[in-house]
């Protein structure tokens, strides 16, 4: 979180500074069923400016356009694209090719139940097989970076399956 | 703080350990050793529950040292301390420590009062020196006695830099643990592990090392990148682990004595899961290329690296034979994560773990003849197994334990224990036959412990 908070947060500071001078906090509130509070990345704000709605094209933009498709979400020990998950990469998708000048990160993360490790490589396959969805749909390969965090940064806090599932997931994060 | 103070114990060192040795303290004069115990004991319950007294070290001179502990008078009492939380906190022996026990004066060191210690009914007797050498240096005597037979059964010394004294203490209780037990010692020795602090969607993860017995605790990273799975060289000169400093995990070897570190492998994949061979001159990595891991071997002194597993699945981890001649790792090949033996170079590769449920994290004990790992089946148990996969057993029965790491002479075993809910971590250990588990004293909560070898 710290990693990607930093990038995106300075990025967006200076997107918002040029572009914009200001944007909101942009709270997950809005986001349909998936509270999860996948996408913490938030920018600066600018005291004593109205918030106005997101720049065009920057991160705070792609979270409000995606409503929550921003996620996809995997089965226990399993990486695969259902399609639920093949509907959000879509969408993803079709935000990417409107900003063709835009790179984003794919963070994949394992609920807490498996080892560290494996947790590790397990985050890094489902990054990937995200990835491999946004280029079978005609995103460049190179615009997309992934990381994997394992089990290290949950968003749902509880130790049963209802948080386990919002866990094993594939956030994918504009960078400029 | 110099952590590695070279310049260890000189005086009598390993050989110490040999029931043999020679006395090289200056005032060890009696030769006598020979049969103390009747043959090896191998039953554990009769050396257990051996009594032992262990009163404060004599001194020849109190006057005032570096140590931490204060003059040589106070260094012999908290010599004793140490050597007792050592046995005691260990579950082995019945330890009775100085703050209950009179102390020997100097001269009774090497003849001691048998009559006195009988009548404590102590069966075992420690008794020991402190002595400041002139140049700054102490020489600590280390004497155990047997007190029924009235016979000296050990003994040993060492010249150590005010800084170490607590080495000494600890090659004391390696030397009378060893001698009772008939096993290879294991408390002078360190750990390194991942301290862990903050909630649990925010947890800090930083780079700690500590002594055996938690002393001479240092954090090592910041917490500002999160650290994980940190494995000490062999010679302690360096320690490997994972992290995010970059953004990405890859893996660091920090070098302790310059404070620098540079990455195991320039990649712009992802690596994890470092380990070093028994004998330091290779290290096994795992590293991800499009979602694909496997595991490579480089020389630790850097050079080409040599991929050894070729799945389409994770195979992650691994860790050597003691004779360095084959690896355990894992993979999940099969379907799920599951326990595999190959040979050095990569041939050979075997599935050994057929127990239902999960297996993870194995971990080749230091003695050869079993493998520690992580039992997935509903919760999380630390289990050994012998190198075929043969004679499973359970060590612990907790909601999530994992990540098992060996003590120097394979009779203990570390691993972190996660709390159902809070997600709070801690280290605790347990002995091969299962008992004796507790959790270590660290400063906040710890996770992913590496006990490193003996100390020389």
């Amino acid at each position: 979180m710290t990693t990607r908070t930093s990038i995106g947060t300075m990025i967006l500071a200076i997107a918002a500074s040029a572009a914009l001078g200001a944007c909101s906090k942009k709270p997950p509130a809005q986001l349909p069923p998936d509270p999860g509070g996948a996408v913490a990345t938030t920018t600066d704000t600018t005291p004593g400016t109205m918030p106005s709605g997101p720049a065009a094209g920057s991160q705070a933009d792609f979270v409000a356009q995606l409503m929550g498709q921003d996620t996809v979400y995997f089965d226990t020990d399993r990486y695969n694209v259902d399609s639920s998950d093949a509907s959000a990469l879509t969408a993803q998708a079709q935000w990417l090719m409107k900003y063709p000048a835009k790179r984003a990160t794919i963070e994949g993360h394992a609920d807490e139940r498996g080892t560290r490790e494996y947790n590790l490589a397990l985050g890094e396959r489902r990054a990937n097989a995200a990835k491999n969805y946004l280029v079978s749909l005609g995103v460049d390969a190179s615009r997309i970076t992934i990381v994997s965090y394992g089990k290290e940064r949950p968003v749902a806090l509880g130790s049963d399956e209802e948080a386990w599932s919002k866990n094993r997931r594939a956030v994918t994060v504009s960078i400029d | 703080m110099k952590l590695r103070l070279i310049l260890p114990l000189v005086l009598l060192a390993a050989p110490a350990l040999a029931q043999q040795a020679p006395a090289p303290v200056p005032q060890a004069s009696q030769p006598a050793e020979e049969a103390g115990l009747s043959g090896e004991v191998s039953d554990e319950s009769d050396w257990q529950d051996l009594g032992i007294a262990i009163p404060a070290f004599a001194t020849d001179a109190n006057v005032p040292t570096q140590t931490s502990a204060g003059s040589t008078a106070a260094t012999g009492i908290a010599v004793a301390q140490v050597i007792t939380a050592d046995l005691k906190n260990n579950g082995l022996f019945k330890p009775v420590g100085p703050d209950a026990l009179p102390r020997p004066a100097f001269e009774q060191v090497q003849a001691p009062e048998f009559g006195v210690w009988s009548g404590r009914s102590a069966e075992m007797l420690v008794q020991g020196y402190v002595r400041a050498t002139g140049d700054g240096n102490l020489t600590v005597g280390c004497y155990l006695y047997d007190v029924a037979l009235k016979q000296q059964l050990a003994k040993a010394g060492w010249v150590v830099p005010p800084a170490d004294w607590r080495r000494a203490a600890h090659k004391c209780a390696d030397v009378i643990y060893a001698r009772l037990s008939g096993e290879s010692p294991f408390f002078d020795s360190r750990i390194a592990y991942i301290a862990e602090t903050g909630p649990k969607d925010h947890r800090m993860k930083r780079l700690a090392v500590m002594d055996s017995d938690g002393a001479n605790h240092r954090f090592i990273t910041t917490g500002q990148a999160t650290a994980l799975t940190p494995r000490f060289s062999p010679d302690y000169g360096s320690i490997m682990y994972l992290s995010y400093l970059n953004g990405s995990p890859r893996i660091y070897v920090y070098d302790i004595e310059r404070n620098s570190q540079r990455l195991l492998v320039q990649s712009t994949n992802a690596t994890f899961a470092p380990r070093w061979s028994p004998d330091g001159k290779w290290v096994l990595y795992s590293m991800a290329i499009g979602g694909n891991t496997d595991i490579y071997k480089i020389p630790a002194a850097g050079g080409t690296a040599q991929k050894l597993t070729d799945s389409p699945g994770i195979d992650i981890g691994g860790s050597f034979s003691p004779d360095g001649s084959k690896i355990v790792f894992e993979s999940d090949r099969s379907g799920s994560q599951q326990v595999y033996v190959m040979n050095v170079d990569g041939s050979g590769q075997q599935r050994v773990s057929f127990f239902g449920g999960r297996s993870a994290t194995p971990e080749w004990s230091p003695r050869g003849d079993q493998i520690a790992f992580t039992h997935i089946a509903g919760n999380f148990r630390i289990a050994v197994m012998n190198p075929t996969g043969g004679s499973m057993r359970y060590l612990t029965d907790s909601w999530q334990d994992e990540a098992p790491s060996w003590a120097p002479n394979g009779r203990v075993i570390q691993f972190f224990r996660t709390a159902r809910g809070s997600g709070k971590a801690g280290i605790w250990q347990v002995d091969l036959t299962g008992r004796n588990e507790r959790r270590l004293p660290t400063p906040v909560d710890g996770s992913d412990p590496a006990w490193g070898p003996i100390r020389p």
